[in-house]
């Protein structure tokens, strides 16, 4: 390895199972996983509590709880307690994901305009209508935002994911540090610290085109007075 | 783990110590960096989006991939607690600047129009009307940010300077429980009594806010 190449532009960090791509995989599978299980669970308990109101002390408390859990010692624990894998380390994130998705799941359900529901059971909707049909696309700018946030967290998570041993963009950072090579350790924290912007920017496409027109205001003439996305306003941490 | 907390009070305390000198300070720093900022994004309107996009992008980067980059960026030594506070400090000033803004945007207008009518100039008007109205918004961004630099700190172990992560670490590398159910504990409750403090603080400092919503 010429020592005048930055580590990125090296050649052979580009292949074999300790090249970058694989490291990104790697990170990305992580975060990926994660995400999913964490969605499966904070999605339909956020859904029940935001529409029927009942347990709603623990979703406003969701947020605050997790976001207080030290990450590398939840990591390290259930490291310990069930010795190295991807199972102890996706517990540890799913851990992380689920209070955000939950806490914001059911702010966005709950600040989700009164008449509109009560409009929707005048015209007749069942429970599930007036769930899928009003309350979810209202909520859904805080909801995704929600997600966002989670996203943003696994990635981090997932760095540190390699001081317990396991692959991901982490390795680049503690190998780096390990053998006092800051070339790598620079090269990891900028491909870790882009990937983290290239995913927001893109969620937050996402978030921007998945949400109808009628209730984030886009594509409406200003002068028209369109619902001006009150609901994206709504920030979950401040209930 | 009573055990390890007995014989080992002494290493505890210490990371405990570290733990709140490395979770406030930048907290500190933060804030008050960022409530001229935040400021500028209001009043003049044009700086309020960029701003917003800048601390989106500072809140996206992993911490432990600014943490070790600092030192290059500063010209510390990798081992240094400042680059920890300095991480942090970004962090806060990233989330309370925006929160800052959005606080002083809160304000109603016509409260604002008020007190120009009564007389009060810029100055005085942002002081003793805007910021105190604002308070309920900043002090709730106070709040998220005190309890993330608390949870973060302890990723500072993995670069050797982390308060409580230094329990972390060592309860992984002796595949021991004890200290890491301890650090997280003591991390939690930091956290909870650090947010229940500010809470409290809230309460004492708007109570204008408790009536109105006891109305409402």
């Amino acid at each position: 390895m010429g020592d005048d190449t930055p580590y990125l532009f090296d050649p052979t960090h580009w292949s074999g199972p300790t090249g970058i791509p694989q490291l990104l995989l790697a990170h990305l599978g992580y975060t990926g996983v994660a995400l999913l299980c964490g969605v499966a669970i904070a999605l339909p308990v956020g859904l029940y509590i935001g529409h029927t109101g009942r347990g709603s002390f623990l979703a406003i408390n969701a947020g605050n709880a997790g976001r207080s859990l030290p990450t590398l010692g939840l990591l390290m624990l259930m490291v310990t307690l069930m010795g190295l894998g991807f199972l102890p380390v996706l517990i540890a994130l799913t851990v992380l994901v689920v209070p955000p998705i939950l806490t914001s799941t059911y702010a966005g359900l709950r600040n989700v305009d009164r008449s509109a529901v009560d409009a929707a059971v005048g015209m007749g909707m069942r429970p599930w209508q007036v769930l899928w049909r009003v309350e979810v696309p209202m909520a859904l700018p805080v909801v995704l935002g929600g997600l966002r946030s989670a996203a943003l967290q696994v990635v981090a998570t997932a760095t540190v994911a390699a001081s317990v041993g396991l692959s991901g963009l982490g390795r680049l950072l503690i190998d780096g540090l390990s053998v006092n090579d800051y070339g790598r350790v620079i090269a990891g924290a900028v491909v870790v610290a882009v990937l983290a912007i290239v995913l927001d920017l893109l969620l937050g496409l996402v978030q921007r085109y998945a949400v109808s027109p009628g209730v984030s205001g886009r594509g409406l003439g200003r002068r028209t007075g369109g619902p001006a996305a009150p609901a994206s306003r709504v920030d979950p941490d401040r209930l | 783990m009573s055990d390890y907390l007995a014989n080992n009070s002494d290493v505890v305390l210490a990371a405990l110590r570290q733990h709140l000198g490395l979770a406030f300070l930048p907290l500190l720093i933060g804030v008050v960096l960022a409530l001229p900022i935040g400021y500028l994004g209001v009043r003049f309107g044009w700086l309020y989006h960029p701003l917003l996009n800048a601390s989106g992008i500072v809140y996206s980067i992993p911490s432990l991939a600014l943490f070790v980059t600092l030192p290059y960026v500063l010209g510390t030594q990798i081992l240094s607690p400042v680059n920890i506070v300095v991480a942090l400090s970004l962090y806060t000033l990233a989330l309370m600047a925006r929160t800052v803004a959005d606080g002083l945007r809160s304000v109603d207008a016509s409260l604002t129009e008020a007190a120009t009518a009564m007389g009060y100039r810029r100055t005085r008007r942002l002081l003793e009307v805007e910021l105190p109205l604002a308070l309920p918004v900043v002090l709730a961004g106070v709040r998220v940010a005190a309890v993330s630099n608390i949870s973060l700190v302890s990723v500072g172990a993995l670069i050797g300077i982390g308060g409580l992560g230094a329990l972390f670490t060592r309860g992984f590398q002796l595949d021991y429980t004890a200290p890491l159910l301890v650090g997280i504990v003591l991390s939690v409750l930091l956290a909870a009594v650090t947010d229940l403090l500010i809470v409290a603080v809230q309460r004492a400092v708007t109570p204008w806010s408790r009536a109105t919503t006891r109305r409402a």
